[in-house]
Parts: C-alpha cells; sequence; structure tokens
C-alpha cells in the first residue's frame, strides 16, 4: 500500500520538477535581458546553494565559507583562460579538484583534531578571509585589480564555453537542473542515509557503524568542488573576477541565503530561496536608487530574512508543502507528512 | 558453549574517581547476560568500554578472541557488537523506518536491501506498523524498541542493551522481556544493564554484580539474589534475608 502512494507522489514530484524547467527553459527563450541576467544569477545561486545545502542540510557540517570553493573555482577558469587561453572547461575541471582536495584538508585537519560544530564554520570563515587576503596581494592572478575576460565575440563556442547572455542563462539552468537532480540522487542513495544520520546525531551514527571521520570529509569535499564549478561558470557570467567579490564574506552569505529561506536539507529549497530573495534584492536596490534611499535593499533583506526564520522557520518549500496538503486533504496529507521526514 | 566476549582485568578511571575496578567476566553466545548493580556502581562505565565509546586505564575486552578496546564505536560496531544509548537517540528528522535502516548500512550499501532489513529489524521488535511514522509520535516503550531494531540491522552477534526497562511501567517492560526472549531463542547473545531486579531474575540465564566499580558476585540469577554481599549493596548492611 505504502509503495503504490510512494509511487503516485513519485510521479507528482517528477511532473512538478519537469514543469518548472519548461517554465524556466521558456524564459530563457523568451524574456528581455534583463529578466534572463537577472535570473541566470538565481539559478547559480541555485547551484551554489544546493552546494552548501548538501554540506549543511544533508551532512550537518556547517561551512560560513563557501567563498573560498567559489573562488578558487573562478580564479582556476579565470587564471587559465585568461592568462593561456585554455578552455574553461579544463579551469572547471581543475577548480573542482583543487576545491575538493582543500576542502578534504581543511575537513581532515579539523576533524583530526576533533573541532567540530561551530568552530569547524568558524574555521572555514578563516580559511576564506586567509585566501582572499592572499589572492588580492598576489600580482600573478590580478591581485586587487583583479582579472578580465576579452568581451564575447557574439558566437556561441561551447568548447570554449563563450557565449551570450542567453547562452550562459542556458549554462545555469543546466547547472541548478543538475544541482537538483544530484542531490536527489545522493539524498536517495545510502550516502544521504548515513549522512543525515550522521547530521542528526553522530555518536549515535558512529554507533550503528558509520565511519563519521571519512563521511564528513567526503561531504565537504564534494560540496567544495561543486561549489567550484559554480564559482567558475559565475566567474564566466560576470566576465571579471576580483578577490573582495568572489570570495569575501559576502558571498559566503549569498550563498546560504538561497537554502536558508528556501528550506534547509529539501532539493528544491534553494531555487525556491533563490528565486524569493535574489529578484527583490535587485528590485529593492533599483528602487532605492530611484527613491534616493541608499541601502533600502538592504534594509528589506533584513526584513525579509527575519521574517522568514521568525514565521517559517524550515524555511518556504516546506511551507509549500505543508499549504498544498491542506488543500488536496486528508489522505494525501498523510502522505506528504511522511515524505517530509524522508526529504 | 564458547565464551564470545572476553573481560580481562577491565579498569577505567576518571581523574582519581576509580569507576570501574579489576573488573572481568566472560559472555557466553547465546545466552542473555544482566550487569546489574545499585546507582553508580559503573554499570554504564563497563559497558561503554565494551561498546568501545571509552578506553580503558587497564584491561582488555576480547571479542571472538580479538582485542576490541582500543577500536572507535564504528569498528566495534562493524566487527558484530551493536548498542543502544540509556537516553533514547533516534535521528530526529528521519522516520522509523529510515532510522532502523542506517545500521544495514554497515555491511550493505544497496538502499532496498537496507529497507527490507530495516522492515524485519522493526518487526521483531513489534514496531513494524509504525514504520512511517515520525520518532517524536512513539510513545516512550516505542523509541525504545526503536533503539533495539536500529541495533539489530547492524547484525550483531552480540547485542548490548543500556537499561532499556528504565522508566518503563511494568506492563510495557513485560512486552519487552518477551521481545528479548525471542532474540535470544534465535541466537543472539545479550548483555543487558539493568537497574530493575525482578526484569533481571526474568529474563538473564547469568548475572553479574558490580559495586562502586568492583565485581562482588557473578552467578545464576536466583544466586545472586541469595548472597549477602548483593543484598548488603543494594539495601545497606544489617539487612540479610
Amino acid at each position: 500500500m505504502q509503495k503504490k502512494f510512494d509511487r503516485g507522489l513519485e510521479r507528482t514530484r517528477w511532473l512538478a520538477g519537469i514543469t518548472v524547467f519548461a517554465v524556466l527553459g521558456l524564459v530563457g527563450l523568451l524574456a528581455n535581458p534583463y529578466v534572463i541576467s537577472l535570473m541566470t544569477i538565481v539559478l547559480l545561486f541555485t547551484f551554489l546553494g544546493q552546494s552548501w545545502n548538501l554540506m549543511l542540510g544533508i551532512g550537518g557540517q556547517l561551512s560560513i565559507g563557501h567563498a573560498l570553493f567559489v573562488g578558487l573555482g573562478a580564479y582556476s577558469v579565470g587564471v587559465l583562460y585568461v592568462k593561456y587561453g585554455i578552455s574553461p572547461w579544463v579551469g572547471l575541471l581543475t577548480g573542482m579538484i583543487l576545491a575538493g582536495s582543500v576542502g578534504a584538508s581543511i575537513a581532515w585537519l579539523s576533524f583530526r583534531f576533533e573541532v567540530r560544530g561551530i568552530y569547524f564554520a568558524l574555521l572555514t570563515i578563516a580559511a576564506a578571509e586567509f585566501a582572499r587576503i592572499m589572492f588580492s596581494g598576489w600580482e600573478f592572478v590580478g591581485a586587487m585589480q583583479g582579472l578580465f575576460f576579452a568581451a564575447p565575440t557574439g558566437g556561441i563556442e561551447i568548447s570554449m564555453l563563450r557565449g551570450d547572455a542567453r547562452f550562459y542563462y542556458f549554462v545555469a539552468l543546466a547547472l541548478a537542473a543538475l544541482g537538483i537532480i544530484g542531490t536527489e540522487f545522493i539524498s536517495r542513495s545510502y550516502l544521504g542515509y548515513v549522512w543525515r544520520a550522521m547530521r542528526d546525531d553522530e555518536s549515535a551514527a558512529r554507533a550503528l557503524g558509520v565511519r563519521t571521520f571519512q563521511h564528513k570529509i567526503l561531504v565537504i569535499s564534494l560540496s567544495a568542488a561543486t561549489a567550484a564549478a559554480g564559482g567558475g561558470v559565475l566567474a564566466l557570467v560576470q566576465g571579471s573576477i576580483f578577490p573582495d567579490s568572489i570570495m569575501g564574506m559576502g558571498l559566503s552569505v549569498d550563498v546560504l541565503i538561497g537554502p536558508v529561506v528556501g528550506g534547509l536539507g529539501t532539493t528544491f529549497g534553494p531555487l525556491v530561496g533563490s528565486l524569493a530573495a535574489i529578484p527583490l534584492n535587485h528590485l529593492m536596490s533599483a528602487l532605492g536608487d530611484s527613491l534616493r534611499i541608499p541601502g533600502l535593499n538592504n534594509i528589506t533583506y533584513g526584513v525579509v530574512l527575519i521574517s522568514v526564520i521568525w514565521f517559517l522557520p524550515d524555511g518556504i518549500w516546506p511551507a509549500i508543502v505543508r499549504l498544498c496538503k491542506a488543500i488536496q486533504g486528508p489522505p494525501t496529507a498523510w502522505l506528504w507528512q511522511s515524505r517530509k521526514v524522508e526529504e | 558453549m564458547t565464551t564470545l566476549l572476553e573481560v580481562e582485568n577491565l579498569s577505567r578511571s576518571f581523574g582519581g574517581l576509580v569507576a570501574v575496578k579489576d573488573v572481568s567476566f566472560s559472555l557466553r553466545a547465546g545466552r542473555i547476560t544482566a550487569l546489574i548493580g545499585p546507582n553508580g556502581a559503573g554499570k554504564t562505565t563497563c559497558f561503554n568500554l565494551v561498546a568501545g565509546a571509552l578506553k580503558p586505564t587497564s584491561g582488555r575486552v576480547l571479542f571472538e578472541g580479538r582485542q576490541i578496546d582500543n577500536s572507535p564505536p564504528e569498528t566495534v560496531c562493524r566487527m558484530g557488537i551493536a548498542r543502544t544509548f540509556q537516553i533514547v537517540r533516534p535521528m530526529r528528522e528521519m522516520s522509523v523506518l529510515e532510522n532502523a535502516m542506517i545500521g544495514a548500512f554497515s555491511w550493505t550499501r544497496n538502499v532496498s536491501e537496507a529497507r527490507s532489513k530495516a522492515y524485519e529489524s522493526l518487526e521483531s521488535v513489534g514496531l513494524a506498523a509504525k514504520a512511517h511514522a515520525r520518532t517524536d509520535q512513539l510513545t516512550l516503550p516505542d523509541r525504545k524498541m526503536l533503539e533495539t531494531a536500529k541495533a539489530l540491522s547492524t547484525r550483531p552477534k552480540l547485542l548490548l542493551l543500556d537499561e532499556v526497562m528504565a522508566g518503563l511501567r511494568p506492563t510495557e517492560a513485560a512486552g519487552i522481556v518477551g521481545v528479548l526472549q525471542k532474540l535470544a531463542e534465535g541466537g543472539l547473545t545479550i548483555l543487558l544493564v539493568e537497574h530493575v531486579m525482578r526484569i533481571v531474575m526474568e529474563v538473564a540465564s547469568h548475572v553479574v554484580v558490580l559495586h562502586h566499580g568492583a565485581k562482588i558476585a557473578e552467578g545464576p540469577p536466583e544466586e545472586v539474589v541469595a548472597d549477602p554481599k548483593v543484598l548488603e549493596s543494594y539495601l545497606g548492611a544489617g539487612f540479610h534475608a
């Protein structure tokens, strides 16, 4: 009986996912340049949020220094492309390997000496700030002046990952889809179960045979590698890399806004959160400019964040799920509830 | 009968406090052994030493002839020793079934295999009907049984139970006694740390009594309860039956 219900729910989830991406695809084909560039950023931060969500929402490890991994990805692409003309594909791969190893090293060092929880989070900030300062003074990577990509010639070159705004929109869309499918896949594999157990109670998980030391390193390096991929594409989209913006604390916070607002540990949370938070920020920024109220975007941002945390502490996406359950009535309500736990 | 676990001259101190002092006993395969003693006797410390959660100050623990006292808990678990916690610790955000699945991942990576093992474990403790509930919907006896089911999913040879009966009403405890007896009939070796004497008498075939960290008596339950030293440790000097 349970199986039959699960399959029905499965279909609903797939349909919902496909519909969302079909709509996003249409947006890419039909929308005006402003919407396209805004949505590209939304989708990239969906992917980055997904990577952060994997680490905290599933693996239970808090990072407030994800800018480090994003930055490593961006610089790998930037340095190889700008300095040597090597394809960004190679840069992305290099960045992922580099960030994955850096993430694994930080994790190894930290957990080897029993530094965990909030202290581990502080360590991630320290590592990110260290890297930012190092890159700010490193002439080879452009130091404070940064790196600039040559303006796109107009044509689309897939082998060099170069093209116009619409091209990058679809790259970001593909990345976001990949992130969602990947998260869903990991969630359902044995890694998902073991990581969630480790998140909920580490010593109980160890008593059940989970090798938490290895699993923590694995989840962190996977999250770091995916963040680097997002960072590489972000650099291409922006056309320039500056240490203060790509490796700064601000970026680390931007990465975690999506999943926190959307719903921690859920597959669709980062997408919903980014869709809600980023356009609002841009809108308020524009409104603040025309009304001559500097900082209006930051104030609104703060108010919205506090309201979400106050009224919907588990995020917008779980609230939507609860709403659907209320509309659809008791039999499915029970289903959503049991599914919520599975998520 | 073969010896599954051997505890040799085990001691553990915390700073100046000696919690367990030169304790030796062995567990025979397929039998329920109880570790009892008044509050503060060192039962839980002794239990944690066997489970790998604490390292002994001196002495050894041998499981199937191999020394395990320096192994971390996950290794001890993978060797075939599963434990429960005195204070129940379900994974809060996971369903009852998912909780029971985790242990199975110590021997398989196949999710559907783990799921069927989890159903089997829940079945054997009478929780199968609540497999899809959230853990905060369970009653206390059910949560205690979930702890046992989680441990059973690791396919243990030895099951360590830390006060599974504490805080339960007699009728609830009786249900758990039935479950334990069935598990032992199925060939599982069980070490029970217990405070409630009546239950120990009912379920254990061998009893080890600790007092102030040292072993003061060992034997079949009916002999142990008649031992003046045991009575004294529980009820104070001068009280003799």
